[in-house]
Formats: structure tokens, sequence, C-alpha cells
């Protein structure tokens, strides 16, 4: 080949890449003003109704007025209620997969019932748990009936995560652990999970921000669509933050009047999974500095 | 010392055969280690010397599909019975590895972690035990300032002190190094070996190494292995000076590995 036509070739190889990049750099930003239009939709809509009379008050005049405390606390109740179930279960049962269960079939198995589980639309646990925790288990609507049936919508990704964790554990402490003749509890107990907590942690606070701005598995299973007094013990319904706007926003009879406190409910539900997440954020990062291997 | 030959011994072989799944490492190894001794195993790369030692202490228990035929005689007791428990066997046979693997815990958890664990010390006692097995180890006089210090900061040739203090904090009988100074630099090379000297006092000592002049200033006696078998077995001045099977020279003097 002679110079000329090599450099050719380079030239267009240059030119490929840079339309290929370009590409890629118009999507990402696409994708990005996308999801600020959103945000700044929200913001913009939702700011003026936020006070901290908003925050801290329960809605009255039919829901037009007033504030939503009642939701917001019955959305923590219930994302508190779910991690509460969900984690140690889930932390338990990526144990078993990854420590203990022989690797074969059935554990395959398994790891394909927890990824379909994870796939299944969040309207069918709803439906679960009205026929399992409502009704069969007489927990009637309540927090118990709607934390379990949200526990179990992020079971799947607290198992994934923790496994993912488990997995990240490097088998050289698990080995020196064994090799001082150490049990196999122990070492995992005092050895493989405290190293794998920090991802947990991470997959699992991730997992249940998600849950928190669910609708679908709250609605037949804990939502109430206004309750002015606060729930007394885990069998009494509450109002929930996402519930709350689908019921503004769809229900009432002042839909375009309660336009406002629909957005200003949206954003108080936007910012507090944020928060979440925000968290998750923080802790991964935090122990990423600490860990050293 | 050839006589009294089957006084010290502490741990042997019987006809052992070791399968990975379908392949075959180890064939019909039968082999004496005697007491307080400091033993050697040499070879090319994947002969099985890893094999063997990790056979000694069940660790190697943890593959899947690995399978164990023969006995391991430890004290007259065999250690593959279904009977005996090898979390027990492990707290007597100790291992350290070839990669340096210090917890990502203080130096002084690193040391206690064992002992605390397994209820072979009292609480009270547990810093005198760190202090006589980093002693022991000779870090003492390099960490006694900085216990609380997680270990990951210690350099590679510390770090593998440390592993060693470790596994002398469980006073184990039997200790296994599988290639301990691989990773380590000539100055930590010649402390490990200097320590394994004075440990050969109290513990017996079981050592795989590739570094040829390495088995033959620490060792009493060397096996060399070829492809899973155990080609020689003699005192190390022999095996370096004169050994009886032509293969083992040819090894020894680097015509073939
Ligand atoms: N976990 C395993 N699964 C399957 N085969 C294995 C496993 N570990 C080792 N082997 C095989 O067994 C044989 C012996 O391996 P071993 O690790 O004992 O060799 P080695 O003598 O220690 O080698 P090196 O000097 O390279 O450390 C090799 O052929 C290796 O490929
Ligand atoms: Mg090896």
């Amino acid at each position: 080949m002679t110079r000329q036509t090599v450099s050719g070739a380079m030239k267009r190889r240059y030119l490929k890449q840079h339309l290929f990049f370009g590409a890629v750099r118009l999507s990402a930003i696409i994708l990005t003003l996308a999801l600020g239009g959103i945000l700044f939709y929200i913001i913009v809509n939702g700011i003026q109704v936020i006070s901290w009379e908003f925050l801290t008050s329960p809605p009255t005049d039919s829901m037009t007025k007033g504030g939503i405390m009642p939701a917001i606390l019955g959305t923590l109740y219930l994302t508190l209620g779910a991690i509460t179930v969900a984690l140690p279960l889930g932390v338990v049962a990526a144990i078993y997969l990854t420590e203990y269960a022989k690797q074969g079939r059935i554990v395959r198995a398994i790891r394909v019932g927890v990824n379909c589980l994870a796939g299944v639309p969040s309207v069918v646990f709803g439906l679960f748990g009205l026929g399992f925790f409502v009704v069969f288990l007489k927990f009637g609507s309540s927090i118990l009936a709607g934390a379990l049936t949200l526990g179990i919508l992020i079971l799947p990704t607290i198992i994934g995560a923790s496994e993912e964790a488990l997995k990240g554990v490097p088998q050289t402490f698990r080995e020196a652990s064994l090799a001082l003749g150490v049990s196999k509890w122990l070492t995992i107990w005092k050895i493989v999970l405290p190293n794998a907590l920090p991802g947990i942690l991470t997959g699992s606070i991730l997992g249940i921000g998600r849950a928190a701005g669910e609708t679908a598995p709250i609605m037949f299973t804990a939502a109430a669509f206004f309750t002015a007094k606060l729930p007394g013990s885990i069998f009494d319904e509450v109002m929930a933050l996402p519930y709350h706007v689908y019921v503004l926003a769809t229900a009432g009879t002042h839909i375009e009047e309660t336009r406002p406190i629909q957005f200003g409910t949206v954003l108080v539900l936007v910012a507090l999974v944020l928060g979440i997440d925000l968290i998750a954020i923080i802790i991964r990062s935090y122990m990423r500095r600490k860990k050293r291997w | 010392m050839e006589n009294d030959h089957f006084d010290t011994e502490i741990i042997k072989t019987k006809n052992v055969n070791f399968y990975y799944g379908a392949f075959k490492a180890l064939t019909d190894i039968t082999m004496n280690f005697e007491k307080r001794n400091v033993t050697a195993l040499i070879g090319p790369s994947g002969c099985g010397k890893s094999t063997l030692l990790r056979l000694l202490n069940r660790m190697n228990d943890l593959i899947a599909g690995a399978r164990v035929e023969g006995e391991v005689l430890f004290e007259g007791m065999n250690i593959y019975d279904p009977e005996v428990d090898p979390v027990e066997v492990r707290r007597r046979i100790g291992m350290v590895f070839q990669k340096p693997n210090p917890f990502p815990k203080s130096i002084f958890n690193n040391i206690t972690y064992g002992p605390r664990l397994t209820g072979t010390a009292n609480k009270s006692d547990l810093e005198a035990l760190a202090e006589q097995s980093l002693k022991q180890a000779v870090l003492w006089d390099e960490v006694k300032d900085i216990l609380g210090r997680s270990a990951m900061t210690l350099s590679g040739g510390q770090q593998q002190r440390l592993c060693i203090a470790r596994a002398l904090a469980m006073k184990p009988d039997i200790l296994l190094m599988d290639e301990p100074t691989s990773a380590l630099d000539p100055i930590s090379t010649a402390k490990i070996e200097e320590l394994i000297d004075e440990l050969k006092k109290t513990y017996t000592i079981i050592i795989v190494t590739h570094n040829m002049q390495q088995a033959a200033r620490i060792s009493d006696k060397t096996g060399f292995f070829y492809i899973g078998k155990l080609i020689e077995y003699n005192a190390t001045e022999k095996i370096f000076t004169n050994p009886d099977v032509k293969q083992t020279e040819d090894y020894i003097t680097g015509r073939f590995g």
C-alpha cells in the first residue's frame, strides 16, 4: 500500500469513529434532556404548593385543600415495613444460593425463578397481596398487608443484589478463615457478610426506592382513599403518595382543581425516591473508600 | 536420624489418589512427614504440589467434584474418616497461602480472629497471644505501635509474615506453606526463610516451592513430583547432590521443567 491509501483509510476510519461517537453523544443528550425536562416540569408545577403546612397537615375540603402528611407517613411506613421484611429474607436466600447450595440444576432453576419474579408486572403482586394477605390471612387492607406485598415485590432485587455482593467477596478471604479452623457458618457471618454488606445495602435501598413509588401493589392491599386519622397499628389502612396522586388525578370530582396538589405530591414523591437513592450512593462511596481489596 | 523415622512421623499419606472430577491429579502418593522438620515439595507447574498440600488439611473439600482415595493419617487417625470434622483438622494443621491474604481488619484483629472464634484462647490472653505470635513471625518490632491499623496497609512481605503469625496464633501442630515467598522481594524472602528455620523447632513445616535454592537452604527432606506422582523423596542433601532418579537430577539442574 502506498502512503496515500494508508492515510486515506485512516481518515475514513477516523470519520466513522467520529460519526459513531457523535451518535452516542446525541442519544445521551436526548436522554438527559428528557429526564431533565420531566424533572423541571414537575418542579415548576409542584413547587408553588410546597410549604411546611403542605407537608405537615392532612387534606381538607374533600382533598382540594390542605396537605399530604398522612400520605407521606403512609409511604414511609410501607417502605420501612417492606425493607424490614424483605432484607433479612433476601439476604438469607442469597447466602443459601451462593454459599451453601450445590451449584447445579436446582439452584439454576431457583435463579431463573427469581429473575422471572423480578419481571412480573407490579399489579400482579398487588392482586396476590389482595388474595393472600388481605383475604386469606385476613389482614385486611393494612400497613402489614401492603408492606408484605411490597416486600415480595422487591425480594428479587434484594436477592440479586445480595448474591452479587456475596460473590464479590474474594474467595481468598473465605479460604483464609476456613484454613484457621473457623467453621463455615462463622466464616460467612464474620468475614463474608460484613464485606458484602455495602453492596447488599446499596442494591436493596435502590430497590426499595423504586418500590416506594409503586401504586399497583398497595392499591388493593394498604392504601386508603382518604383517612384523616393516622394509623394506630399495622392493621390500619394508610394513605400513600403514589396512590394519592392516582386518586386525585382520576377519581375525584375536582380533578382540575387539585392539579397543583397533584404536582406537589409528585414532587414530594420524587424527592423521597431520589433521597433514598442518594442514601444508597452515599453508603456505596463511603464503603468504597474504606475498602482496600 | 534415619532410624527413629517412625517415632517422629506426624502425618502421612497412604496410597492417596486425588481427582478433580474425572481428572486424576495425584496418583498413589505414600509419604511420611516428620515432626519438627521442614519438608519441601518441588516439581514443575501443575504436577500436584498444591493439591497434595491442600489435601493434608482438607482444604480441597471446598472444591466441588474433588475426591480423595486412600488415607491421610494424622497422628494415626485418618482425617478423611467420615466421623472427623474438617474444621477441627484445620485447627491443628494451619496453612499459609501463596498470596498474602490478610483480612480487611486491623493487625490485632487479624491475629486474634482465629483464637477468638474457635475459643482456643481466653479474651484476657488475646493480647499476650498476639504479641507472642507476632514475635514468632518476626513482625512484632515493625507493628507493635500500629496494631490497630488495617492489615491492608502493610507491605507484601509484612502481610505474609502477618499471615504466618495469624496461623501460629492457632498453635497448630503442622504449618503448610504454599509458595509463601513467591510474591515477595529477596529481603522479605530471606526474612521468611530465617523464620522457617526458627519455627521448625516447634512446628512441623511442609512447604511448596519453585525455588530450588530455597528448598536446598531450608528443608530437611525434599519430595520431587512429576505429573501427579511422587518421583523421589529423600533427604534434601541427597536430592540436591546425588539423587537416585535421573528425572530428579534433570529437574534440579534445569534440564527440564
Ligand atoms: N480446582 C481445580 N479443578 C480442576 N483441576 C484442577 C484444580 N486445581 C488444580 N487442578 C489441576 O490439577 C493439577 C495439579 O494442580 P496443582 O495446583 O496441585 O499444581 P501445582 O503443582 O501446585 O502447580 P503450581 O506449581 O503451578 O502451583 C493441574 O493439572 C491443575 O490443572
Ligand atoms: Mg501450586
